[in-house]
């Protein structure tokens, strides 16, 4: 394997890392049954409109009445994505505690991934070129220092004499 | 030269994440220009007028357009909000004298569950109508980042006088009284 074929596989994997497990998990994942929505886990995703809290520390009155119309739909039987659907239809798209990946918020999703991609790139670059300069400069030492010339070493050794040296 | 460019790179990167930012805190903070104009006299054109809204409660949407030529009180509530519910009397009171005038109190609901709402209308006997903005994109444009508020829009549809906070006193009465007496 060449060295660019290395890094274009070690950046392939760290994109395949920031695209979240999801992208990594099995394809036989998405028939599996959907799992019961929970109160806890819903409560995780979902703010309290009033006090601008996520839901899982809300202790308000509105907080109470989205748990109690969020345990409403889970008795309904339906799924976490259908919940939080319907919530959205009730309170806005400001009762996500994630922002909806659309318009100015998809900067939130696109963002963090890219500036770590950005500086993995970076450091694919430089840090070869830096390995490379510092083995250039160990097989070619640099020359020590220049030996003084006759004159000069009189008068060192004439001043070391004179401070007790 | 190519010893620039990865910090020519860097630094074209840094600047553009910093525009962005920039950029997303301008626009994300609510906008209090309809405020200023109407300290100054210079009464704005409410806006997204021709938005329409579902009805609370009712089938079918309405719209501020659709009640030009109206006096209409526009009032952003939340059935959370405890001064929502202290000042719900004071708007079903002028509501009563409004409509004997061509003029309507409005409901605009905020960050509320619908059921909730409903509830609260029957509970305070809000008899004037009442519109559901679940996007929050309505009175956003308004400048609106919380409840209650309340905007007086004359029947050329602009915004003559606002209260970012709960009604108070004679405030709504003797604004809406001034209003009417001005010709249409």
């Amino acid at each position: 394997m060449t060295r660019v074929a290395r890094h274009v596989a070690a950046l392939a994997f760290l994109i395949a890392l920031t695209a979240g497990p999801q992208a990594l998990a099995p394809a036989t994942a998405s028939a599996a049954p959907t799992p019961r929505a929970s109160l806890t886990d819903i409560e995780n995703d979902v703010m309290c409109t009033s006090c601008r809290e996520p839901l899982e520390v809300a202790q308000s009155p509105q907080a109470n009445s989205e748990r109690a119309y969020i345990r409403g739909l889970i008795a309904q039987g339906q799924t976490k994505q259908q919940i939080l659907n319907n919530l959205v239809s009730q309170y806005g798209p400001a009762v996500l505690g994630k922002p909806p990946a659309n318009g100015f918020n998809l900067t939130v999703y696109i963002l963090p991934p890219a500036i770590l991609i950005l500086g993995a790139a970076i450091l694919f670059v430089t840090l070869p070129r830096w390995r490379r300069r510092t083995k250039a400069s160990a097989a070619h030492p640099t020359p020590g220092p220049t030996p003084l010339d006759p004159q000069e070493a009189r008068r060192l050794d004439e001043d070391l004499a004179r401070f007790g040296g | 030269m190519r010893r620039f460019a990865i910090p020519a790179v860097a630094l074209v990167v840094a600047v553009a994440l910093l525009a962005l930012l920039a950029f997303g805190v301008a626009h994300q903070g609510t906008s209090l220009s309809i405020d200023a104009s109407v300290a100054r006299g210079q009464f704005p054109m409410a806006p997204d007028a021709h938005t329409k809204l579902p009805l609370l409660g009712a089938p079918g949407t309405t719209s501020l357009a659709n009640m030009r030529g109206k006096i209409v009180v526009l009032n952003v509530f939340a059935s959370w909000c405890q001064p929502c519910v202290a000042e719900a009397p004071i708007l079903e009171q002028e509501q009563r004298q409004l409509v004997k005038n061509n003029a309507t109190v409005l409901g605009v609901t905020y960050l509320d569950n619908s059921s909730d709402s409903e509830q609260f209308v029957q509970q305070h006997g809000v008899t004037y109508p009442v519109i559901r903005d679940v996007s929050g994109n309505f009175v956003k444009s308004f400048g609106t980042d919380g409840v209650p508020e309340t905007f007086v829009i004359n029947r050329r549809g602009r915004i003559v006088a606002l209260r970012r906070y709960q009604l108070a006193g004679n405030w709504l009465q003797q604004t809406v009284s001034r209003i009417l007496t001005q010709p249409a």
